[in-house]
């Protein structure tokens, strides 16, 4: 039966590995990872680890993801180009993977870890449950809890720094009226900006195609001519 | 099942994640990759935590969960001012902090 279910979830795991390295639309490929996500879970708690699978759950499908597959929706399924900058990546990519499994696992199990090739010791009754991994948390492993919540506020406040919209205003005019009214904002915005905004207007649209879309029949049943589709939505 | 199972899973798991990371170039898969690598991680850090009987594996691999939902936000923060500012989205065009 655990050997059953250990398969059952070692193949859900690696197929959302799979997929998540293949699929070419990353919205695909954050379903892929719900699957691993929750296939490793069923992993966790063969290994009587009931409280890290729930926390695998709630955290990473419950929050996680739910992140990923918005960014995913706002960023839209752009499909990356053919064009490779580096001859034969494509073949020479699995070829390092594999050679990094290979020493891996090697190194794993040509150690002298001689109890990997049992079942592990017989645990008690209570071994990794919340009461017992909230104990080790709140009593021995105090400092290192009270630093992981630092660094959560760290990266909430950096996160709303990155992404938060800048000067509330409705529509944002041209790119060069866009960064004078922005005079913080961060890594020389001319410089950097000008040409790749160019490239990005005239070789690629801006945003997925449903948005643009959205937006030039919003214009045409306004009457209003279809200028510069999505900028409402995206900025 | 005997935890060498588990390792080796979890070996094969992490190279997959690298291949992805090689292999990729739109940052939200690069994003999705390092949390398959991560994970992998986790699962090798349970599995010796169950091999020696104690739970201060797990523990780690609670912390090695807040990091990476850390680097989650701030990374998919990134994306977003990235594609604010009408950037490519694709590692590729971004080089501007290369040497």
């Amino acid at each position: 039966m655990e050997a059953v279910l250990f398969f059952v979830a070692a193949i859900g795991a690696l197929g959302g590995a799979i997929g998540v390295v293949a699929m070419r639309n990353p919205f695909y490929g954050v379903l892929a990872l719900v699957v691993h996500l929750f296939s490793l879970a069923v992993l966790f708690l063969l290994l009587t680890a009931a409280f890290v699978a729930a926390a695998q759950v709630v955290v990473y499908a419950g929050a996680v993801v739910v992140l990923y597959v918005f960014v995913a929706a706002y960023v839209g399924g752009q499909t990356e180009s053919a064009w490779e900058p580096i001859p034969a990546q494509r073949f020479l990519a699995p070829l390092l993977g594999i050679a990094l499994f290979v020493e891996l696992s090697i190194a794993v199990l040509a150690s002298s870890l001689r109890a990997l090739s049992t079942d592990g010791p017989s645990v008690p009754a209570g071994f990794g449950n919340p009461a017992a991994i909230g104990n080790l948390l709140l009593e021995r492993f105090l400092l290192p809890f009270e630093a992981s919540s630092i660094l959560l506020l760290l990266a909430a406040v950096g996160a709303v720094v990155l992404a938060g919209r800048r000067g509330a205003g409705g529509d944002v005019g041209s790119p060069s009226e866009r960064f004078a009214r922005e005079p913080g904002a961060p890594d020389g915005g001319e410089g950097v900006g000008a040409p790749s905004e160019r490239f990005a207007r005239e070789e690629r649209p801006p945003s997925g195609a449903s948005v643009s879309t959205l937006n030039r029949r919003v214009a045409s049943e306004e009457g209003a001519p279809a200028t510069s589709p999505s900028r409402g939505l995206t900025s | 099942m005997n935890l060498d199972w588990y390792v080796v899973l979890s070996a094969l798991l992490f190279a997959i994640g690298a291949t992805g990371i090689l292999l990729r170039r739109s940052p939200v898969v690069i994003l999705l990759c390092l949390e398959l690598m991560l994970n992998a991680g986790n699962l090798a850090l349970i599995a010796f935590s169950r091999m020696v009987g104690n739970q201060q594996g797990q523990v780690f691999a609670l912390v090695v969960m807040v990091v990476a939902a850390c680097e989650v936000v701030v990374g998919l923060g990134l994306i977003v001012a990235i594609f604010r500012r009408r950037l490519p989205l694709d590692v590729d065009e971004l080089r501007e902090l290369r040497g």
